[in-house]
């Protein structure tokens, strides 16, 4: 038996490409995909419900945050709100509410912060630590009131994806009165710049990177995420097969 | 080397079921572990040590991408890559901890792997290392046994590797820091555990390819099926006639 580089190198492409046509295989594909579920269940389970993502010292911030996805809107809408110094922006609450909101930067300034120093870890595999400053989510919610049959909130952005649609992502209530769940405005003491979502950006410190919002313009209540854009909860979810679950 | 000739030749039953069953959904999932981990690297093909490192922190490790017919799938997708990787991952990681259990239960650890007190001696020790480098295996009975260097392996392997391989990957979830801070403590932070969980993948490679190469030369059908149906037959005693 003579093994090769190149029978090798055929065996292997030939596995794979195996494997390629099985998850193209619609059931396959499905149970593939439910991963995401014992994920979610697992580690919900383990955890605590409030449990705290790890918060670090001053001495342990990036020296350089790297912004991801969108580095500017750029759109004739934000251009507009960007020239007032976001003063024309307004954060809307609307959906399963009992009061819908719309709120200002100066309002949203003059509520209880929260500062937290973490870890934003990005799915693509990279890391940086920055400071956040922002008001609890559930500040805003409490406000609003949620109605019993909000399940899930949904935060639709003013960045624009390549499908000429904004950016838009979910988490449900166990994230969204997480006491970390903020919506932030300042990040290492300086107003977010446009490249990290200025003027308001989400953080939801127990999931990846595309969970965390940027450029946002409205906060909606939702039963279910069927109606969201493509189903699945996410520009991400719906247009590359994330996972919605982002603890992983 | 005292082997019964009597017995030399015979069939006998080697690996137990447990172990057979865990060789082959381990070579299954191993595969789709590391193409797919692959695939999810090639993403952000820098390494870090640290809590954090991202493009304008200093990588200790810069790569190029991995090429198509090494990931899965052979094309880039992320997402792809991450759904094989961590769908195959919560099984091996099952499975492993099983197969601990089962290993302990069984007194296969106990009876196959664990040192024994004479083998530790320097003087065994370097004979081992001299029979294995000069590829002198075995030979009748004495082939049932595993030497110092394959034991050393397979704890190392099991105890060692796999271990931490599992505990680096659930260390890059960011839901698994919230719920077990000390995990991520333990390996120096996030990206330091990217590091080692990458370090740890090659390393696995290495006994791999260690292994398949072993095989080969301890006789690829016999040593095949004894995994496969259990069945192993004694080596032949080498003749001592040629000089």
């Amino acid at each position: 038996m003579i093994l090769t580089r190149r029978t090798l190198l055929l065996g292997a492409t030939a596995s794979l490409a195996g494997c390629d046509r099985l998850a193209r295989n619609e059931s396959f594909r499905e149970a593939l995909f439910s991963a995401e579920n014992f994920h979610k269940w697992a580690q919900r389970s383990l955890m605590a419900r409030d449990a705290l993502a790890h918060e670090f010292r001053p001495d342990q911030i990036s020296p350089f945050f790297r912004a991801n996805g969108t580095a500017n809107p750029n759109t004739p809408d934000y251009k507009m709100i960007w020239r007032s110094g976001f003063a024309d922006w307004r954060l809307r609450v609307d959906g399963l509410v009992a009061r819908r909101l719309s709120i200002s930067l100066p309002q949203l300034r003059s509520l209880p912060h929260r500062e937290q120093i973490t870890r934003h870890d990005c799915v693509e595999g990279w890391s940086a630590i920055g400071k956040w400053r922002g008001v609890p989510l559930k500040t805003i919610l409490d406000g609003a009131g949620l109605r019993d049959r909000a399940r899930h909130l949904v935060f639709h952005c003013a960045d624009m994806m390549g499908s000429g649609q904004p950016y838009y992502e979910s988490i449900d209530l166990t994230d969204a009165f997480h006491p970390q769940t903020i919506l932030a405005f300042a990040l290492n003491d300086r107003p977010l710049s446009v490249a990290n979502g200025a003027p308001l950006r989400l953080r939801v410190e127990r999931q990846l990177g595309y969970k965390q919002a940027k450029y946002l313009m409205r906060i909606e209540a939702v039963e279910s995420l069927s109606s969201v854009g493509r189903g699945k909860g996410g520009y991400w979810e719906d247009h590359a097969g994330y996972d919605w679950y982002a603890g992983i | 080397m005292d082997s019964p000739v009597d017995n030399a030749n015979a069939i006998v039953r080697r690996h137990r079921l447990s172990t057979r069953l865990w060789h082959w959904l381990n070579a299954l999932l191993l595969y789709t572990l590391f193409t797919s981990g692959l695939g999810i690297f090639n993403a952000h093909p820098r390494l870090y040590w640290g809590q954090y490192g991202a493009n304008f922190d200093h990588a200790w490790l810069e790569l190029d991408r991995f090429p198509g017919w090494l990931t899965l799938p052979g094309h880039y997708s992320l997402a792809l890559s991450r759904h094989w990787h961590l769908a195959a991952a919560p099984v091996f990681a099952f499975a492993l901890l099983f197969y601990m259990l089962w290993s302990l239960t069984n007194r296969h650890i106990a009876r196959d792997l664990a040192f024994r007190r004479d083998e530790l001696a320097p003087r065994h020790v370097w004979q081992d290392i001299r029979n294995h480098a000069r590829l002198r295996f075995p030979t009748g009975e004495a082939a049932l046994h595993y030497n110092v260097l394959q034991k050393a392996s397979y704890i190392g392997v099991i105890f060692v590797a796999l271990p931490l391989i599992i505990l680096t990957g659930l260390t890059m979830s960011p839901g698994m820091n919230a719920a077990s801070p000390w995990l991520v403590d333990l390996f120096g932070g996030r990206q330091s555990a990217r590091s080692i969980h990458f370090l740890t993948a090659f390393a696995l490679v290495a006994f791999f390819l260690v292994h398949i190469l072993m095989v080969l030369l301890a006789g690829p059908v016999n040593e095949l099926r004894s995994m496969i149906t259990g069945r192993y037959r004694l080596p032949k005693p080498r003749s001592r006639a040629v000089p």
